[in-house]
This record gives C-alpha cells, sequence and structure tokens, in this order.
C-alpha cells in the first residue's frame, strides 16, 4: 500500500523572464518501509521534489497524497500540524538546535506533540541507543562531530514516529566512516521501525544502500528501478 | 510553554557579551528615566508644596465669589457647623483659619502695601512651620495683643528691628477704616522672596479687630492626610456646604503655577522621548540581530512542524527578558540613589538658585520616591521592548521555510 502518491507534479518558478519547470508532471507512489534514492545531478529537481512531498513549498500544478490526504492544499497551521505528525526531516547541515542538549533535541519534537513525558523519554532513549550516541545524552551539538550530530538529527526525525523520512543530502558533509555508520543505523531504523525513507543524494554509497533508485533530470522521472539490498 | 521559556532563555545567551550590552542599554535607559522624572516630579511637588504651604493649601473655602473678589467684604463668619464637618472628615488633616486683606504699612518715612494675614498660631504652624522660620524675637502665643510678625526683606525696607512699632492702614469690613499699630514681635525669613518682603502676620483675633470684622474669615485652607486630595473629596465638600461656599482647589487658584509646571514638563517629556528613541533603536538592533541569525534554525523549526506563532513567541519571550531585567535592575539598583536625594536634596546654588527664590520656590531639587514614576517608566521601556520585537515577529509569519533552508 502506498504512503505516499505524487500525481502529476508540477512546478515552475516564474522569478526569473524566463519561467524554470523544476518539476514537469511527476507521478511516483512510495510504499511503507521503503528505503528510496532520489538521484540526478544539479538542478534536476531533486530538492524541489522532497520539499513538495514535505509540504514546505506549493507544487503548481498536481497532487501530492499522503494516506489519501493532499498536502498540496493544506494551508498554514494545518500543513504544519500534518507534517509534525507525519513527516520527518533530515537535512544536508544537521541544522539542530545548538541551545538545547542532544537529549532536548530530540524530544523537543514529541513536546510540540505534547507526549507525555515518560514516553517521550524512552523514546529518547531507545532512539539515542540505537544510533549509538546515548553517552552524548547530555551534551550540546557544538560537542559531537558532524557524524554525531546527524545521528542525532535522524534520531530526532524518528522521535515522531513519522509515516516517511525525508533527507535531503545527508551524508554530504560526512566522511566515508560516519556516513557508513549513519547509513547502518538508518537501515536498521527503517527495518524495525518499517518508515519510509526518501533520499536526494550524489553519494554512491547512499545509492548503494536504497531498495529503490529514482533518477530525475529536469524535473522528469526517467528512470525508477528497484535494487536488491546489498550486502 | 516551559520549553518555549527554556529555548527564550537559553537564546538569550548565545552572544553573552551582546546581551550584556543590551541589558545595559535599557539598564541605563530605566535609570535615567526614573532619575529624570523623579527628580523632575520632586521639584514640581516641592514647588507645589511650598505654594500651597506658604499661601492656599490644597483645598481652600470661602464664601462664594471671593476668589473673584478678594476684598474683606466677601470674608464670612466662622461657625461651629464648618468646623465640625471639617474635622470629622477622614481626609482631611488639617483646617487652617485665616483672615486675609491688604494694608499699607508704614514706618517713619517708609511705606509700602503688603498683604496681612490674620491666622490661628498653633493650625499655621501646623500647615507651614512659621514658628521655626524666626530668626529673631518670638512666635505668636494664643490670645489678642499679640504684635506683629514679618519677614526680614520687609523690616529692612521699613528699617524696623524688634520692638519696633509698625503702623498698617486699610479698609476694614463694609467700608470701616483699617488702622491700627503693632509692636513687631518677631521677624522671619523664608527661602521665598515673595513672603519675605510683601507679608505681615497677625494674630486672628488682632486682624479682626483690625479690619473691624469680628469672628470673620476669609479663607479656610485645606491640608490632607495624603500627598493631595481627590477630586471627589473636594466635590463631596462643596456639596455637603451648600450654594453659598466655594471649594478651590490649588490648580485653580494657583494657575500660574500650573502652567510653569506643565511647560516644564512638556520639556521633560520631550527628553524623555530622545532617551526612548535611542533605548528603542538600541533593543531593536539586538533583537533583529538575534532572529536574522538564526533565520535557518527558524526554518528548520517551522519544517519539523513547530507553528510560526510559537517561534514568534519565543522572539517575543527573549524580549520579555531582556527588558524585565533592564527595568528590574534598573529599577532596583536607583531607589537607594531616589531615596538619598529624596532626604537630602540637592541644594541649588548660585544663579540658579537665585532665579528659584525669585520665583518664590526653595531652591532645591528633591527627589520624588512616587512608586508610580518607577512602575509608569519601567513599562515605558517595556514596551518599547516588545515593540522593538515587531519586525522579527513579522518576518516570522511571512519568510519561506524551503528558500530560507537553502539559503
Amino acid at each position: 500500500m502506498s504512503v505516499i502518491q505524487v500525481n502529476q507534479l508540477t512546478k515552475t518558478y516564474n522569478e526569473t523572464m524566463v519561467p524554470v519547470t523544476a518539476l514537469d508532471h511527476v507521478n511516483l507512489s512510495f510504499a511503507r518501509g521503503e528505503f528510496t534514492a532520489i538521484v540526478g545531478p544539479s538542478g534536476c529537481g531533486k530538492t524541489t521534489l522532497l520539499n513538495m512531498l514535505g509540504g514546505l513549498d506549493k507544487p503548481s500544478a498536481g497532487h501530492v497524497m499522503i494516506e489519501g490526504q493532499d498536502i498540496a492544499v493544506m494551508e498554514g497551521g494545518a500543513l504544519v500540524d500534518f507534517r509534525l505528525h507525519n513527516i520527518g526531516f533530515i537535512f544536508q547541515s544537521y541544522n539542530l538546535i545548538p541551545v538545547l542538549t542532544v537529549k532536548e533535541n530530540v524530544e523537543f519534537i514529541m513536546d510540540l506533540q505534547n507526549k507525555p513525558r515518560a514516553e517521550s523519554d524512552a523514546r529518547v532513549s531507545y532512539l539515542l541507543d540505537a544510533m549509538g550516541i546515548a553517552d552524548k545524552i547530555n551534551l550540546r551539538p557544538k560537542y559531537l562531530s558532524g557524524g554525531q550530530q546527524q545521528r542525532v538529527a535522524v534520531a530526532r526525525a524518528l522521535a515522531s514516529k513519522p509515516k516517511f523520512i525525508l533527507a535531503d543530502e545527508p551524508t554530504a558533509n560526512l566522511d566515508s566512516k560516519s556516513t557508513e555508520t549513519l547509513l547502518e543505523l538508518m537501515a536498521n531504523l527503517n527495518e524495525k521501525e518499517q518508515v519510509t525513507f526518501i533520499f536526494s543524494t550524489h553519494d554512491q554509497r547512499v545509492i548503494d544502500k536504497a531498495h529503490r533508485i529514482i533518477v530525475l533530470e529536469d524535473g522528469r522521472v526517467i528512470s525508477d528501478t528497484a535494487q536488491t539490498k546489498s550486502a | 510553554m516551559k520549553q518555549f521559556i527554556k529555548l527564550a532563555w537559553r537564546n538569550l545567551w548565545r552572544n553573552r557579551r551582546r546581551t550584556l550590552l543590551t541589558l545595559a542599554s535599557v539598564f541605563m535607559a530605566v535609570v535615567l528615566s526614573i532619575a529624570i522624572r523623579s527628580l523632575q516630579l520632586g521639584v514640581y511637588a516641592n514647588m507645589i508644596g511650598n505654594s500651597v504651604r506658604f499661601s492656599t493649601g490644597y483645598l481652600q473655602i470661602h464664601a462664594k465669589g471671593y476668589w473673584e473678589d478678594q476684598t474683606i467684604n466677601n470674608a464670612f463668619l466662622a461657625n461651629a457647623g464648618l468646623d465640625s464637618l471639617l474635622v470629622q472628615d477622614p481626609d482631611i488633616a488639617l483646617s487652617v483659619p485665616r483672615l486675609e486683606s491688604f494694608a499699607l504699612a508704614s514706618s517713619g518715612q517708609h511705606t509700602k502695601g503688603i498683604a496681612v494675614s490674620g491666622i490661628d498660631p498653633a493650625k499655621e504652624d501646623a500647615m507651614n512651620g512659621l514658628a521655626g522660620k524666626l530668626i529673631q524675637g518670638q512666635y505668636f502665643e494664643s490670645g489678642s495683643d499679640q504684635g506683629v510678625l514679618m519677614g526680614d526683606m520687609l523690616a529692612r525696607y521699613l528699617q524696623l528691628e524688634m520692638g519696633d512699632t509698625l503702623v498698617l492702614l486699610g479698609q476694614g469690613y463694609h467700608g470701616a477704616t483699617a488702622a491700627g499699630q503693632f509692636r513687631v514681635r518677631g521677624i522671619f525669613h523664608f527661602p521665598i522672596e515673595q513672603i519675605n518682603g510683601s507679608i505681615v502676620y497677625l494674630a486672628l483675633p488682632d486682624a479682626q479687630a483690625l479690619f473691624g470684622a469680628p469672628d470673620m474669615l476669609s479663607s479656610m485652607s485645606l491640608m490632607p492626610r495624603g500627598s493631595a486630595f481627590a477630586e471627589n473629596t473636594r466635590r463631596q465638600l462643596e456639596s455637603s456646604l451648600g450654594d453659598t461656599w466655594e471649594v478651590l482647589p490649588w490648580q485653580t487658584m494657583n494657575k500660574s503655577l500650573v502652567q510653569e509646571i506643565q511647560g516644564d514638563n512638556a520639556g521633560g517629556i520631550i527628553m524623555l522621548g530622545i532617551l526612548y528613541v535611542v533605548v528603542a533603536f538600541g533593543v531593536f538592533s539586538t533583537v533583529l540581530m538575534m532572529a536574522m541569525e538564526r533565520k535557518k534554525e527558524f526554518a528548520v523549526m517551522v519544517a519539523i512542524g513547530m507553528k510560526r506563532w510559537k517561534l514568534a513567541l519565543i522572539v517575543l519571550l527573549e524580549t520579555f527578558f531582556i527588558g524585565v531585567l533592564g527595568v528590574v535592575l534598573g529599577g532596583v539598583l536607583i531607589y537607594p540613589l531616589l531615596y538619598q536625594l529624596h532626604e537630602h536634596p540637592i541644594k541649588l546654588t548660585g544663579t540658579v538658585a537665585e532665579t528659584y527664590h525669585q520665583m518664590g520656590m526653595e531652591p532645591i531639587m528633591p527627589a520624588s520616591l512616587d512608586p508610580q514614576i518607577i512602575i509608569t517608566q519601567g513599562l515605558t521601556v517595556l514596551l518599547i521592548a516588545f515593540l522593538s520585537a515587531t519586525y522579527p515577529i513579522w518576518y516570522i509569519q511571512r519568510f519561506s521555510v524551503p528558500e530560507t533552508i537553502k539559503s
């Protein structure tokens, strides 16, 4: 069953004299528990597609249906609430809140969801254990390495028990060892929690780990292939 | 809410030096605005206090029409009913009877037109400390044939000394001639030149005898229990006394002082306004920097599910913390200084003191301890701090999440 259904998704930017089409009638669907990489050259529309899937930007035409709800027509607070309960985000530059500790960063999103303290404490412990950073729980992000910060970001994205996670170039700022570790951890959590992961990436190591690879070029899907899991 | 307070407080200390500098500017604004306002209002209160104690009182009761036509013919008969009404009023601390008129004061070849004030010695002393202002001689006792008290300036002008005789000549009640000789019983010195050089005091029975107006008074001056009478007290008195009386506040009887204070007050408020503008820019620049350097963080927070109004609330809380810290510190630290200046006012000297004397004021600058000043200035600075957050809040409501994350 698909978690996300994208129909005729089009995004045109009219900020210059010549309109630029970033996404051109894209049709896609993502099933529960998928581990998908969206690849393609710079400017092909990867980030735009992620922004549309995450409800961060509005399409010029088409629909983004998430379990039957079209987020393309949602506005303001309702859309923010929808993201809070359904979508997790991982950014290239980690983007943790620097004044909060690791624990507070992860529980931040659960506080926004008004989860009971005991439940959020248990979830934080579980996720930080799973990400291998339980010993960093009371540190602020500036005392962590890039790889550790990105692991906190993954824990934060998973904390709200989202239906899917959007990760925009999550390994771009990481060294190869950190990338390997992070991918391994994400793959484990993907399996355990059955959360759909959608990456935009140039990183071959991420592509190798993906179950499905979607190639975009000039805003169009030129290939969409499944691949067997790497060992 | 706890989460927002925690975030706002920690955000404040991201750049400790900048926050401390902003706090210092708010602190200085509060200190300066309270100090300026407190001294200004303290001086006004002193001016008003001097004026009302030495002349009208805060309220004055006359026969209807006296204030418009201040002749002894408009005096009224002292009566027990009025006294008992005033004694029973809980807002009135003191009621001071006077019979006031004008006369020509003469001694040898010297004459001068002066005000003659017939007074109840004990009550007058309680109102303005007249006995304590004597530099020679003795204050009045009860009864008649007490002689006259005069200011040192007038005594010099008329070349009179203790024990000399002063002749007073004027018009008495209903056209009778007012003429009498009075021994100089005491010479006083007031800080106010107008009183020193143009008034003599007689005991009330002596003044009533001089003007041929036995048991008559021209006014009853009232002093409040607190710092001033409420307008309501005046209205109640007027209504209790009836149509044949008038109860006037000092503002009606001393319009020139009111205008003088209003003019000076406007200047003070403009000065405060300039100060507020300077502070507003200081706080605004900090709040703006604090917000703009976190644009990306704001965008991420909105992306992951934080509503924009909650983000705006955090920025508002940050501004609130800066404002409240500065206001509380400023208010707490300035109070001891104000207290010192209230108890031991700055004594003005030189030409400034001379100007004060000429204007009939004591040349001192006391500070007012009215808590309203601290509250008003504190709230004003706090409001400025909040207004400084307007632009960042507006920005938070409008920024584009994907563009800001990409930036």
